[in-house]
C-alpha cells in the first residue's frame, strides 16, 4: 500500500504525459496537467520553508553554535512573508503584484537581494582563480587542451587579445585570438556541447522509462 | 535622507560584508550571509505563493471554476506530511505525482529537442556546407560532426575503450575539455563582470566617486 500506490500513480501520470506528446485530443489534458503539477510544486516550497524554520528554530533552542545567525536568518525570512504576503508598502495595494517598482517587498528586493546575490556570486571569482591555478597546471593532455581553450576564450573577448596577433596578416585572420575563439566557440565547443546534450538526453530517456515502468524506485525511501 | 540613499548604505554595507571573506571568515560575514539566506528564502517564497499558488490555483481554480485544481491542493497538504515522522510516507503520493509528470514530459520532450534536433542540425549542416561551398565552413562543420560523434562514442561505457573505439573516445574527451574550457572561460567573465559591477557601485552609487 505505501509503495504500490505511488508506483501506480507516477506509471499512471508519466504514461498520460507521454501518450499527450502523441494524441492532439490529450493536448488539453496535459495544459491542465501542467497547471495542476504547478500547484503541487508550489507545496515542495513551502516544504522548503517549513524546514528551513524549523532546522533554525532547533538551532537557536538548542543553543547549537552559531544560534544568533539564525535568529538574523529567520528575521529575514519572517520580514519577508510579512511584507509580502500583505503587500506593505505597496502603492496599488493588495490588488497589486507583489513586486510593484516602489513597493517595499521590491525595494528590499533591490537593496538587499540582488546586492547579496551579486556579491556572493563575485566573490566565486577569487575562489574560481585559486582553484584554476591547481587544477590547470598543464599535468596531462586533457588539462592542457582545457587550459588552452579558456585562455584563448578569455583572451578573444577582451581588447589584449586583438592587439596581441594584430599583425597577424589577413589571410591567416583564422590564427587572430578573437577569431580562433569564435571558431573554437563555433566549432569543437558546440560538437562537444551537442555530444554532452545527446548524451543527456538518452539519459533521461532511459531514467524516465525505467520511472514509468516501475524498475527505479529509489524516490521510495529504503523504510516501508 | 531618500530611500535610495538609505538603500545604497544598506546595500553597501551588506556587499562589503560579503567581501571581507576574501580576509577570513568573520561575524559581519556570517550576519550578511544569514540574511542573504533568509531574505531571499522569503522573497521566493512570497513569488511563488503569488505567481503559482493565488494566480493558477485562486484565479484560474476557484475564479474560473476549475475545480480539478483542488486536487493539487489535496496533492500539495499531503505533501507537507513530510515533517512527520508517523505520516512521512504519505507524502510519496504528491512525490510520485510530480515525478510522474517531470518523467512523462521530460522523456519527449528531451527525446525530439536534445536528441534527435541536435543529430540533424549536425548532418544537415553538413550536407548543406558542401553546397556552400566555403571551406572553413566545410571544416568547420566537419569539426562539429566528428567532434560530436566521438564525444557519443566517449559517453558509451558498454564496450571497452581500447583500439580505434578507444583512439575515437580520446578525441572525443578532448572535444568535451575544449567545450568545458570555454565553459570555464565565460563562468570566470561573467564573475569578474559581477565582481567589476559591485565595485562600480560602491564607487559610484555609494561612495560617488565616479560619476
Amino acid at each position: 500500500m505505501k509503495r504500490q500506490i505511488p508506483m501506480m500513480i507516477l506509471s499512471t501520470i508519466g504514461t498520460i504525459f507521454v501518450l499527450a506528446y502523441f494524441s492532439p485530443g490529450l493536448e488539453e489534458l496535459e495544459k491542465g496537467g501542467s497547471i495542476f503539477f504547478d500547484v503541487v510544486a508550489c507545496f515542495a516550497f513551502f516544504l522548503g520553508g517549513s524546514n528551513l524554520v524549523r532546522v533554525h528554530i532547533q538551532k537557536i533552542a538548542r543553543h547549537n553554535p552559531g544560534w544568533g545567525y539564525s535568529i538574523v536568518t529567520l528575521f529575514g525570512f519572517g520580514l519577508m512573508l510579512f511584507i509580502g504576503l500583505f503587500k506593505l508598502g505597496n502603492p496599488l495595494g493588495i490588488a497589486g503584484a507583489p513586486t510593484e517598482p516602489g513597493s517595499w517587498f521590491q525595494i528590499i528586493f533591490q537593496y538587499c537581494v540582488a546586492p547579496l546575490s551579486a556579491t556572493m556570486y563575485s566573490l566565486l571569482a577569487f575562489f574560481v582563480a585559486s582553484a584554476s591555478y591547481r587544477a590547470f597546471r598543464a599535468k596531462n593532455t586533457e588539462a592542457t587542451i582545457l587550459l588552452v581553450a579558456a585562455f584563448i576564450i578569455l583572451l578573444g573577448r577582451t581588447q589584449l587579445g586583438l592587439v596581441m596577433t594584430s599583425w597577424v596578416p589577413d589571410w591567416l585572420s583564422i590564427a587572430q585570438i578573437p577569431n580562433l575563439a569564435v571558431f573554437i566557440m563555433t566549432s569543437p565547443n558546440l560538437a562537444g556541447q551537442r555530444a554532452i546534450m545527446i548524451g543527456i538526453a538518452l539519459g533521461v530517456v532511459s531514467m524516465s522509462l525505467r520511472l514509468i515502468l516501475g524498475i527505479e524506485r529509489s524516490y521510495l525511501g529504503s523504510d516501508s | 535622507m531618500g530611500e535610495s540613499v538609505i538603500g545604497a548604505w544598506i546595500a553597501a554595507f551588506l556587499t562589503l560584508g560579503i567581501l571581507t571573506f576574501l580576509y577570513k571568515d568573520n561575524v559581519i560575514y556570517k550576519i550578511s550571509e544569514a540574511i542573504f539566506i533568509g531574505v531571499s528564502a522569503g522573497y521566493w517564497f512570497i513569488t511563488l505563493f503569488w505567481d503559482n499558488l493565488y494566480r493558477k490555483f485562486w484565479v484560474v481554480g476557484i475564479e474560473g471554476g476549475q475545480w480539478e485544481l483542488w486536487g493539487g491542493i489535496i496533492l500539495g497538504v499531503m505533501m507537507l506530511c513530510r515533517l512527520s515522522r508517523k505520516i512521512g510516507w504519505i507524502a510519496r503520493w504528491p512525490m510520485s505525482f510530480i515525478i510522474g509528470a517531470v518523467a512523462g514530459l521530460y522523456m519527449m520532450l528531451y527525446f525530439t529537442s536534445n536528441a534527435m534536433v541536435q543529430i540533424r542540425s549536425t548532418i544537415s549542416n553538413l550536407t548543406e556546407s558542401v553546397n556552400v561551398g566555403d571551406p572553413y565552413y566545410i571544416i568547420g562543420n566537419i569539426v562539429v560532426a566528428a567532434g560530436t560523434f566521438s564525444g557519443l562514442v566517449y559517453f558509451y561505457f558498454s564496450k571497452e575503450h581500447k583500439g580505434v573505439f578507444g583512439a575515437t573516445a580520446k578525441v572525443g574527451i578532448w572535444f568535451i575539455m575544449v567545450t568545458f574550457g570555454a565553459a570555464f572561460g565565460y563562468t570566470v567573465m561573467s564573475r569578474m563582470s559581477l565582481l567589476i559591477g559591485r565595485i562600480d557601485f560602491l564607487l559610484s552609487d555609494w561612495l560617488k566617486l565616479i560619476s
